[in-house]
């Protein structure tokens, strides 16, 4: 499927608005998230999982983004959900894609987000101990931690 | 004489294989950094393995955050430490694509000669370490790790009379290059890749020729096609599992296509598939290093003017994910702008993050030994594992 395909069924499926561009940016309600990652792989062909990670708007609440690639044709796709202010739980992408088990984790440990489904949620690049989610804006890089100072 | 009708038999009172839980490292000399794996064993065989990363955890997306993009670029470089240059090239992509600033072409190239110099280096200290894991089954093991270190040395050589540092260098800043190239540094450069391109076939023929060395990484640790998308690992693990992308080539950047190279690809995806990429890969970086020397355009080498203050450059609302092919495959790096000196929000891309997310799904079954081929065949730096 080429880039101009793509855009067209990702708009008359989930019903939002896709720019044109490199990458694509698709926007979609969390209810749908597993169901856009789906559609990227299995219908555009976006099999190679690039990156998942999240972003603190403050007041605005954290949002999810995933990139996806098409290796064969060139499309890439950058998928966003926004979560909303005060939510920290997104459905997860594991069951779609297995690279997202340690990309989630990660942001599990960074944001404290909460992937449902996930097999296997703990943290990952700090101690199990660790208190706090440093990559949330709230939380100030000089944030005393125990034995650390 | 022995009685046969006396002799007892000793039975253990043992049903199935036993499981014994055993830690290799986080201090473990095939880690080539603070790696800790939690590997069950039945005998000789794993059956499972938990991976636990973090050790050399600093939180450089938090770190960017607090830096402008004048002073991040020197911290970019310890992320993957054994190749500085790729992880700062990423970073400066990024801005730039936000900022849509124009690069010279003599930045341009100077910025490909030293990335794939990199390259050279960082496969050197792969062949090296990774053959020493495999010890004895090379004649000694230490031999060829001496002969890698020695020519490692030479790149290292010309990395300081450039930029004055052997390991983390600074070399790259928004708009184009810090330096520029010193006089005699190219005909000096090309005597260094000459050299070290006789070299690569005297380990190729050490090590080709090593029956030990065959049966140590044929048909060990193979990755499928569909397995190698969809966990995303990158560069010679991906071309080794029959995925033709490289993103010099797919996606060009920097001027990658005005110079002539071809992209190698196995199909095996096992650990020598591995290395038969990357034997090439070292010969198509010399190819390309050759071809930007002799094609070097004159001019200046950044477009933006000289630094005086660490807040000078200010990069429009936005973002931008900028990528690049570092040795271990797809370095990126995410940068949400909101139009002041410093980014809102930066993610890396590790490629040996997503290339160590792989070794749990493809370790077990295997023996013990064999991990530490596994591993090395993967060429993790734990600095941008853990970032």
């Amino acid at each position: 499927m080429n880039a101009e395909q793509a855009r067209a069924s990702l708009a008359s499926t989930f019903g939002v608005d896709v720019a044109a561009g490199v990458p694509m940016v698709v926007t979609v309600a969390p209810a749908r998230w597993e169901e856009l990652g789906r559609f990227a792989k299995d219908t555009v062909g976006c099999r190679f999982f690039n990156f998942l990670t999240a972003v603190d708007w403050k007041e605005q609440g954290l949002e999810v983004v995933a990139r996806v690639d098409n290796l064969d044709d060139n499309v890439a796709l950058m998928l966003k959900t926004k979560l909303g202010p005060g939510v920290t739980t997104c459905p997860s992408l594991t069951p779609v894609y297995q690279g997202a088990n340690w990309m989630e984790r990660e942001c599990f440990d960074m944001f404290g987000i909460h992937f449902d489904n996930h097999p296997d949620l703990r943290r990952i690049l700090l101690e199990d101990t660790w208190e706090g989610h440093p990559l949330l804006k709230s939380y100030a890089v000089d944030t005393p931690h125990p034995p650390y100072r | 004489m022995l009685d046969q009708n006396k002799t007892t038999r000793v039975e253990m009172d043992w049903s199935g294989p036993e499981r014994l839980q055993m830690n290799m490292g986080p201090q473990h000399p095939s880690a080539h950094g603070v790696f800790r794996a939690i590997v069950t064993l039945e005998g000789e065989t794993v059956v499972a393995v938990d991976a636990v990363i973090g050790y050399l955890h600093r939180c450089h997306e938090k770190l960017s955050e607090t830096l402008t993009y004048a002073q991040y670029p020197s911290i970019a470089s310890k992320t993957d430490y054994v190749a500085a240059m790729t992880s700062e090239f990423a970073y400066v992509l990024a801005a730039e694509e936000i900022a849509k600033f124009e690069v010279p072409k003599r930045a341009q190239y100077l910025r490909v000669i030293c990335a794939e110099l990199q390259r050279i280096a960082s496969h050197l200290l792969w062949l090296g370490t990774w053959c020493m894991d495999m010890g004895g089954a090379l004649g000694g093991g230490a031999t060829i790790f001496l002969y890698c270190i020695r020519e490692r040395e030479l790149i290292l050589d010309l990395f300081e009379a450039l930029v004055g540092a052997r390991l983390l260098y600074g070399f790259f800043q928004v708009g184009g290059t810090r330096y520029d190239i010193p006089d005699g540094w190219a005909q000096t450069c090309r005597e260094t890749i000459d050299l070290i391109e006789s070299r690569i076939d005297e380990y190729e023929q050490m090590l080709e020729d090593n029956a030990f060395f065959l049966a140590r990484t044929q048909g060990v640790g193979t990755v499928s096609r569909d397995l190698a998308q969809d966990v995303g690992i990158a560069g010679p693990l991906l071309r080794g599992s029959g995925v033709n992308f490289d993103l010099r080539k797919n996606v060009p950047y920097s001027s990658y296509e005005d110079f002539d190279f071809t992209v190698p690809v196995e199909t095996a995806g096992d650990c020598y598939a591995r290395y038969k990429v990357r034997m090439v890969e070292f010969r198509q970086a010399i190819a390309i290093i050759r071809q930007a020397l002799d094609t070097l355009p004159a001019g200046p080498i950044s477009s933006r003017p000289a630094l005086k203050s660490v807040a000078q450059i200010r990069i429009p609302k936005g973002e931008a994910y900028a990528r690049v092919e570092g040795p271990r495959g797809e370095v990126g790096s995410y940068i949400i702008s909101d139009g002041s000196a410093k980014p809102y929000r930066m993610k890396w891309r590790g490629a040996s993050f997503s290339n160590l997310s792989i070794l749990p799904l493809i370790i077990p079954g295997h023996k013990v030994a064999d991990v530490v081929a596994i591993m090395g065949s993967v060429d993790p730096v734990f600095g941008e594992v853990d970032r």
